[in-house]
Formats: C-alpha cells, sequence, structure tokens
C-alpha cells in the first residue's frame, strides 16, 4: 500500500472509530435521559410504574389549587376531563400557571399521586402546549367513543 | 394605504431576487460581462426594498394601525414605545420579515466589502444569496404575510406584546441571534459559488475567512444575550436549559466553529477543501433547521411561535430543496477538491482535524436530542417523550474536556510536522502547574475537595497557561518583548482573545454549575432567611403601577457578616391588557458571584413565598462570550484579508478566465453594437 493511502486509511479509520464511540455514547446517555409522557386517564389506568420519572399534563382543574399557609406546599388536580390526578409539590410556581389552564409537570407517581420535582405552564395565551394538546384530544376521542355521537351535543 | 405600500415592496424585492439569482450566475458562468454587473446593483435594491417594508411594519407599529393584523395581535396603544418599534420581532411574521432584511443587510455588506474579490465570483456570491432571498420572500408573500389587514372591522385596541417579551433583552438578542444566524449564508454562497466556479483555492478561503469570523462572533454575543435574558427574565436561576428552541443557534456555533477553524487550515495549508465545503453547508442548513423548529410549531417551547403546518411544510421543502441541491453540486464537484496529505501524524492539522471532529459530533449529539422526541413522536404514532438536560450534559461536557486538551497542543504545534519531543518540552510545566493550580485553588477558597470543579479549574488554566506559553514562545527571539509583542499578528492575537474567551466560559459554566445555592422559603415580612455568606431580611411589599401593569414590590435588605450590603427589589407585575403575571427578578450581579431573588406569591396571611439565589462566576459564561466576539472582531480587522488580489497561481488562472470571459461577452455584445 502506497504512503499516502496508508495516511489516509489511518486518518478514516481514526474518523470512524470516534464517530461510533459517539454515536454509542449518544444512544446511551439517551435511553437514560428520556421522559415519557402520561395523561391522567393513563396514570388512572395503572400504566404508569411507580418510581418511574415520567411528565404528565392536563388542565388544572378549576378550584382545585390548595396552598399550604406554613410552607410551599401546594397541591392541585391535573385533569383531562375524563380523569383527575392529584399533584403535589414544594416550590414556586411558574407565572403563568393558572386555574382552568394547561399544565405540564415533571416527576413520579406514588400511591395514585404525582409527586412533582418540576412544573411548567404553556407559554402564552392562545398556544396550548403539543402535551397538553394531545393528553385532550385523546381524553376527547375517549369520551366519543364512550358516548354515542347523537347524545353527546346534551351532555 | 401604506401597509400596502409595504406589501408592494416585498413583492418587488421577491422580483429583484429572483432575477439576481438567475442573470447573474448565468453570466458568471457564460462570461456575460453585463449580467455580471447586474449583480452590485440588483442588490441594493434588494436591500432598499425590504427596508422599505420593514420601516413600513415599523411605521404601522408606531401609528397603532391596528388594521393590520399583525399589529392588532402584538401591540397595544398604552405600549411603551420602544417596544411598538421592536415589536415588529415580536412575532411570526414580522421577525421573519427582519431576518429576510437581515440576509439583504449581509448582501449588501458583500457587494460593498468585496473590492479584492474577482466581479464574477463576487456576482456568484450574490446570486447564491439572492436565491436564498428569494426563497424567504416568497415564504412571507405565500404563507406569513406581515401585512395583511383585518378590514372592514378592525380591532379598536391591538393584543398587546407577550409581556415576557417587554424587557431590554428582547431589544437585543433577536437582532444579534438572527444577524449571526443569517451570516453563515453568507460563508454558504461562498462556499457555494467556489463550487460552481471551480476554484477551491486559498484565495477563497481567504475571502470567506473574515465572513466566517464576523458571522461567528455576532452568533456567540447573540446566543450569549439569549442566556443572559433568560437567566434575569425567566427566573430560575439558570443560563442555559438545553431547550429545543437554544439548541439549533448551538448547534449551528459548534459548526461554526468548527468551520472558522478548517477554513485556516484551507487557507494556510491548501488541505481540508471538502470537508470546509461541507462544514459551511451544514452550518447554514443548521440555521434554517432552527427556522423550522421555532417556526413549524412542532415544539414547545418560550421561542415557538403559533404554529401553521403550511409554513413547517415550506421551511421543511426549502431546506431539502437547499441541502440536496448543494450536496449535488458537491458530489459533482467532489474530483476539483482534491487534497494533498502533505502533513504528519502530529502536526497543527492533524489537531484541528481532531477539534472538527469533535465540534461536528457535539453537534451531532445535540441535534439527535433535540429531534429524537419528533421522530420518537412520528414513529410511535403520537406517543411523546422529552429528552432532558441530563443527556445533553453527559455527552456535551466529556467532549468540550476533550476539546480543550486539543486545543492548547493545536495551537502550540507546528503545520506539517511537529516532534512529540517539541510539544513535551513546551507544555511539560505547563500540563504539571495545571493540575496543580486546579486541584489546589478550589481546595484553599472553599476548604473542600471537589473533582469536578479541580478537573474545570484545571483545563481553564491549562488553556490560560497554553495561551501564555504560546506567545512566550513567538516572542521568545525578538529583541525586547515590547517589539515581540508588537511583531504578532493581528489575527494571532485575535485568536487567543477568542481562546481566552472559550476558558473563561469553561470555568464560568463549570464552577457556576458546581457552587451555586438556592434556598425556597415563605417568609413574613420582617423574617429574615441566610444562605451561604449571606442573610436576607425581608421588609415587606407595597403596590406598584406601570405605565402598562401593576404590581407588588419587595424589599430585601441584604447582609454580610452582619454588615449591611444593599437593597434588592424583586417585582410581580400584572399587565393589564393581557392579564398576564410576571415576575421581576432583583440580582445583585459582580465579577465573583450574583444574588438573585424571586418572588414567588403571597399567601393570605401576608407571607410571600420566594427563591434566593448565590450563583457564583457566573458573569464569566457571559465576559467569556464577548472575549470570543471580540476576538473574532479583532481577527477579521487583519489587513492581510483585504489585500488586493494577491498574485498566486490561483489568481493568474482567474485573470485567465475573466479574459476569456471578457472576450465571450464581446463577443455576445456584437449584434447590439451592429444596430
Amino acid at each position: 500500500m502506497k504512503p499516502h493511502r496508508r495516511k489516509k486509511l489511518t486518518i478514516i479509520a481514526f474518523i470512524a472509530t470516534g464517530l461510533s464511540v459517539a454515536v454509542g455514547l449518544s444512544l446511551y446517555a439517551l435511553s437514560n435521559s428520556i421522559d415519557l409522557f402520561f395523561t391522567p386517564t393513563q396514570v388512572a389506568a395503572g400504566e404508569v410504574s411507580s418510581g418511574q420519572r415520567i411528565r404528565i399534563g392536563g388542565m388544572v382543574k378549576e378550584g382545585s389549587v390548595a396552598r399550604s399557609e406554613e410552607s410551599l406546599h401546594v397541591e392541585f388536580i391535573a385533569t383531562d376531563y375524563n380523569n383527575d390526578l392529584l399533584v403535589r409539590y414544594d416550590g414556586i410556581l411558574p407565572d403563568l400557571f393558572r386555574e382552568g389552564q394547561g399544565v405540564v409537570a415533571e416527576g413520579m407517581v406514588a400511591d395514585g399521586v404525582f409527586q412533582a420535582s418540576r412544573v411548567l405552564a404553556k407559554h402564552d395565551e392562545n398556544y396550548m402546549s403539543v402535551e397538553v394538546k394531545a393528553a385532550m384530544d385523546a381524553a376527547e376521542r375517549d369520551r366519543a367513543d364512550a358516548v354515542p355521537a347523537g347524545e353527546s351535543n346534551g351532555s | 394605504m401604506v401597509p400596502e405600500l409595504g406589501q408592494l415592496t416585498l413583492i418587488l424585492s421577491f422580483c429583484l431576487c429572483v432575477i439576481l439569482g438567475t442573470l447573474p450566475l448565468i453570466g458568471a458562468g457564460t462570461g456575460n460581462r453585463q449580467w455580471i454587473g447586474l449583480a452590485r446593483p440588483l442588490t441594493a435594491g434588494v436591500f432598499v426594498f425590504l427596508s422599505l417594508s420593514l420601516l413600513v411594519l415599523g411605521y404601522s407599529f408606531v401609528t397603532d394601525d391596528f388594521s393590520v393584523a399583525f399589529v392588532a395581535q402584538h401591540s397595544n396603544s398604552l405600549l411603551p414605545i420602544q417596544y411598538k418599534i421592536t415589536a415588529v420581532w415580536g412575532g411570526h411574521e414580522g421577525s421573519f420579515l427582519f431576518w429576510t432584511w437581515m440576509l439583504s443587510g449581509w448582501m449588501l455588506a458583500v457587494a460593498i466589502f468585496s473590492k479584492a474579490m474577482p466581479d464574477d465570483f463576487v456576482a456568484r456570491v450574490l446570486g447564491v444569496m439572492g436565491l436564498i432571498g428569494a426563497g424567504y420572500t416568497l415564504f412571507m408573500i405565500a404563507t406569513s404575510n406581515p401585512f395583511d389587514r383585518i378590514l372592514p372591522l378592525s380591532p379598536a385596541d391591538g393584543a398587546d406584546l407577550n409581556s415576557a417579551l417587554q424587557d431590554f433583552g428582547f431589544i437585543i438578542h433577536p437582532p444579534s441571534l438572527y444577524m449571526g444566524y443569517v451570516g453563515f449564508s453568507v460563508v454558504f454562497a461562498f462556499a457555494i459559488a467556489a463550487l460552481l466556479s471551480g476554484r477551491l483555492d486559498s484565495a477563497w478561503a481567504r475571502w470567506s475567512r473574515p465572513w466566517a469570523n464576523a458571522a461567528w462572533a455576532i452568533l456567540t454575543i447573540g446566543i450569549a444575550l439569549g442566556s443572559w435574558w433568560a437567566y434575569y427574565e425567566l427566573g430560575w436561576g439558570g443560563w442555559w436549559a438545553w431547550d429545543p428552541v437554544e439548541n439549533p443557534p448551538m448547534i449551528t456555533w459548534l459548526l461554526g466553529t468548527a468551520l472558522i477553524h478548517s477554513l485556516a487550515v484551507t487557507e494556510k495549508r491548501g488541505v481540508f477543501k471538502s470537508w470546509t465545503v461541507l462544514l459551511a453547508i451544514m452550518a447554514f442548513a443548521a440555521s434554517l433547521l432552527g427556522t423550522f423548529i421555532t417556526r413549524s410549531g412542532l415544539l414547545t417551547s418560550v421561542h415557538a411561535f403559533a404554529s401553521d403546518p403550511t409554513r413547517g411544510i415550506y421551511i421543511l421543502g426549502f431546506l431539502g430543496l437547499v441541502v440536496g441541491g448543494s450536496l449535488l453540486l458537491f458530489a459533482l464537484r467532489a474530483p476539483l477538491m482534491k487534497s494533498e496529505f502533505g502533513f504528519a501524524a502530529i502536526s497543527r492539522e492533524v489537531f484541528l482535524l481532531a477539534n472538527n471532529i469533535i465540534l461536528v459530533v457535539a453537534s451531532a449529539a445535540i441535534l439527535l436530542g433535540t429531534l429524537y422526541p419528533m421522530v420518537y413522536q412520528a414513529v410511535s404514532g403520537g406517543e411523546l417523550i422529552s429528552v432532558g438536560p441530563p443527556y445533553f450534559n453527559m455527552i456535551f461536557v466529556p467532549l468540550m474536556a476533550i476539546l480543550v486538551l486539543f486545543q492548547v497542543v493545536g495551537s502550540i504545534s507546528r503545520w506539517k510536522k511537529t516532534s512529540a519531543e517539541y510539544l513535551r518540552r513546551q507544555l511539560g510545566l505547563v500540563a504539571i502547574a495545571a493540575v496543580v493550580l486546579g486541584v489546589v485553588l478550589p481546595l484553599v477558597v472553599t476548604f473542600e475537595f471537589n473533582f469536578g470543579a479541580s478537573i474545570a479549574t484545571a483545563l481553564g488554566l491549562w488553556i490560560i497557561l497554553g495561551i501564555l506559553q504560546d506567545i512566550r514562545i513567538k516572542i521568545s527571539n525578538k529583541a525586547s518583548t515590547v517589539s515581540g509583542l508588537k511583531s504578532l499578528a493581528v489575527s494571532y492575537i485575535g485568536m487567543q482573545i477568542a481562546h481566552l474567551g472559550f476558558a473563561t466560559i469553561l470555568l464560568g459554566a463549570s464552577l457556576t454549575s458546581i457552587y451555586s445555592v438556592e434556598k425556597s422559603v415563605l417568609l413574613d415580612a420582617g423574617e429574615t432567611v441566610d444562605l451561604g455568606a449571606y442573610d436576607f431580611v425581608f421588609q415587606g411589599t407595597e403596590p406598584v403601577q406601570g405605565p402598562n401593569f401593576v404590581g407588588d414590590r419587595a424589599t430585601f435588605q441584604v447582609m454580610k457578616n452582619d454588615v449591611y450590603q444593599r437593597d434588592l427589589h424583586p417585582e410581580k407585575r400584572v399587565y393589564t391588557q393581557s392579564g398576564t403575571p410576571s415576575t421581576e427578578m432583583a440580582i445583585d450581579a459582580g465579577f465573583w458571584r450574583d444574588l438573585f431573588i424571586t418572588l414567588g406569591e403571597p399567601r393570605e396571611s401576608g407571607a410571600w413565598s420566594m427563591t434566593i439565589h448565590i450563583k457564583p462566576f457566573v458573569r464569566w459564561v457571559w465576559l467569556g462570550a464577548i472575549l470570543m466576539a471580540l476576538g473574532g472582531v479583532v481577527a477579521v480587522t487583519d489587513k492581510r484579508y483585504r489585500r488586493l488580489r494577491v498574485k498566486t497561481l490561483a489568481g493568474e488562472e482567474t485573470a485567465r478566465s475573466l479574459k476569456s470571459g471578457a472576450d465571450k461577452s464581446a463577443e455576445a455584445l456584437q449584434p447590439v453594437s451592429q444596430q
């Protein structure tokens, strides 16, 4: 083999090794830091194993927000209008958190209650987060399946 | 009437872009001098008409013309004047007009500062940029017209600008980010022009370098301003979140960093040509991808504009066309790009190659993490996932550490061939000093060993001491230190300033991540909370009234070791028009540390929830970015890049091809002159 060919090959081998190590590490890192998203209905159906780090999303139920007077503890209900999920959080809620509006929270489920480590609110008046919208759409489909089409208007 | 004028000038700029994207390119291909000569005037025309469009939109905002839908959605008669003007880029349509105007500004700059380049090359560069401009203006006219009207039932008042945007950061962050982003289309156009004309030589690299440096420096500032703004406006104490919309500028920046290094090799040594061209294409594609992500509505984020699927499809189509077309051209021209491998296994070329591989791998990993949720959703049939900061940190931090190791060795080694012995002699002591100080310094200051802090400090010192050593070597054979320093090339000084900036960011980012502390509490007026060496005395709140908001203003006394330092006043506002609440942080900024208070909400008892942060070294992140950008700007000012046509082999070739081109155009003109 000619020397410059060998040099070229060495460089290509060098790059290929580097890339495959990087891709391997990336995929490994990715598999460890993905948060799956669940709706209150999925949580109620027991699809989440307890202790698993997940995201949930829904609407903050009107009148459900209860703040402690002694600490930063706050509780509220996230709903997709089919099922409710009680969320507990110790911390300061974001500016745009409001009753009747969309919310996304990170944390884990324990005994049917969601212990949030972070709460995110949707970002502006006209815009619903993709996640909350998907949850609402899914819930609406469920309702449409459960109720014959003609009657759904009356309810 | 006036808004229609903006519409008209927008359509005219589209027409001019189409002509600019065809005639000068054809002219450069066939040697038609007249058509080549059209490039500069057409560019000026595009700039003038887009400026008029932008002015009309600004005028509509200032005069509260709520019959224009974009104005009605993003302004309000009570909005302060500076935000009325800057609300031009407060939403999708206006910001895209602003973006396109930035492109025309860069085009004009190329037309003006390109006297040293052959006219046919300039025509090709401007022609390619004209095509990009045609794509942008058509996008606006077809899917996102900022001059759409609500007639005859125009609203009496506007919906107001998003309250999170009513801030100084909003005035400066988008323009600088856009300007940097769009700047990479210049480098892209240079690369395409080089492929078209077949002159991938060191002259091309020399012409490209100042533009790449300028775009890179401005993008650096744009990203840093975004980070600084997020830090003081969003109020969670962070300065970088790996948000899906922060990532594309970061990807572009990493590819741009690789590009400016690769361009250096191509200019000095004539190698890595095809790689440099690929990087220029990738950096531009990354900037388009950023546009796609923010404007397609695929992602939820602070930056996302309201969604409309046709826009996403258009941008994706444009992205596909640009990348596909460029790669096709690249493949067709590949035989032209033969580089000789004239360097040894230990040489500056090899270390710069390592730099490039690491930067490209880092950007690929960030791209993977950014797109993965979207791809997963499409493949799994709607299942939603998110990829969090741990992924990005796990990949990015070690890669940057390796990059730093190569950085110092690379800048101290020589082109072509360096002996391992030479490197050992020059850097042995530097390495030992960096490691020893890296362990000792954090220990002395905090009385505690922290592995991460030691590594970060050692790496930061490795760069800083490496720079000093490099300069020492450079001036060691000069008569005196002063004359030695004076003899350093301007672009070399720029490089070392930028490298110092990188060390500063590295130290700031690592140490603030490791040593920051925060505490969330519920306090009654008169109560005190202690954090670190500080005590914060909450004095209570009082109501405040602004032009378009009402709110509460708190007062804190900051004490250190029982000595009064200063007052801090965080606020909680509600914007009256939209009813949105907004938290205004109070920050005591300092070189060594920031104190940072955000208000939560009041309880019925009158107590307030709040979070207090102490963030050491956080300013170093932005200070480092400023140094990096300064380095880039200093390098641009190197006179070497503006020297008139250098007599090289390549230069003679150009002269020849121009001559034959001139002959051809003379022939083409003959029938005209006969008439």
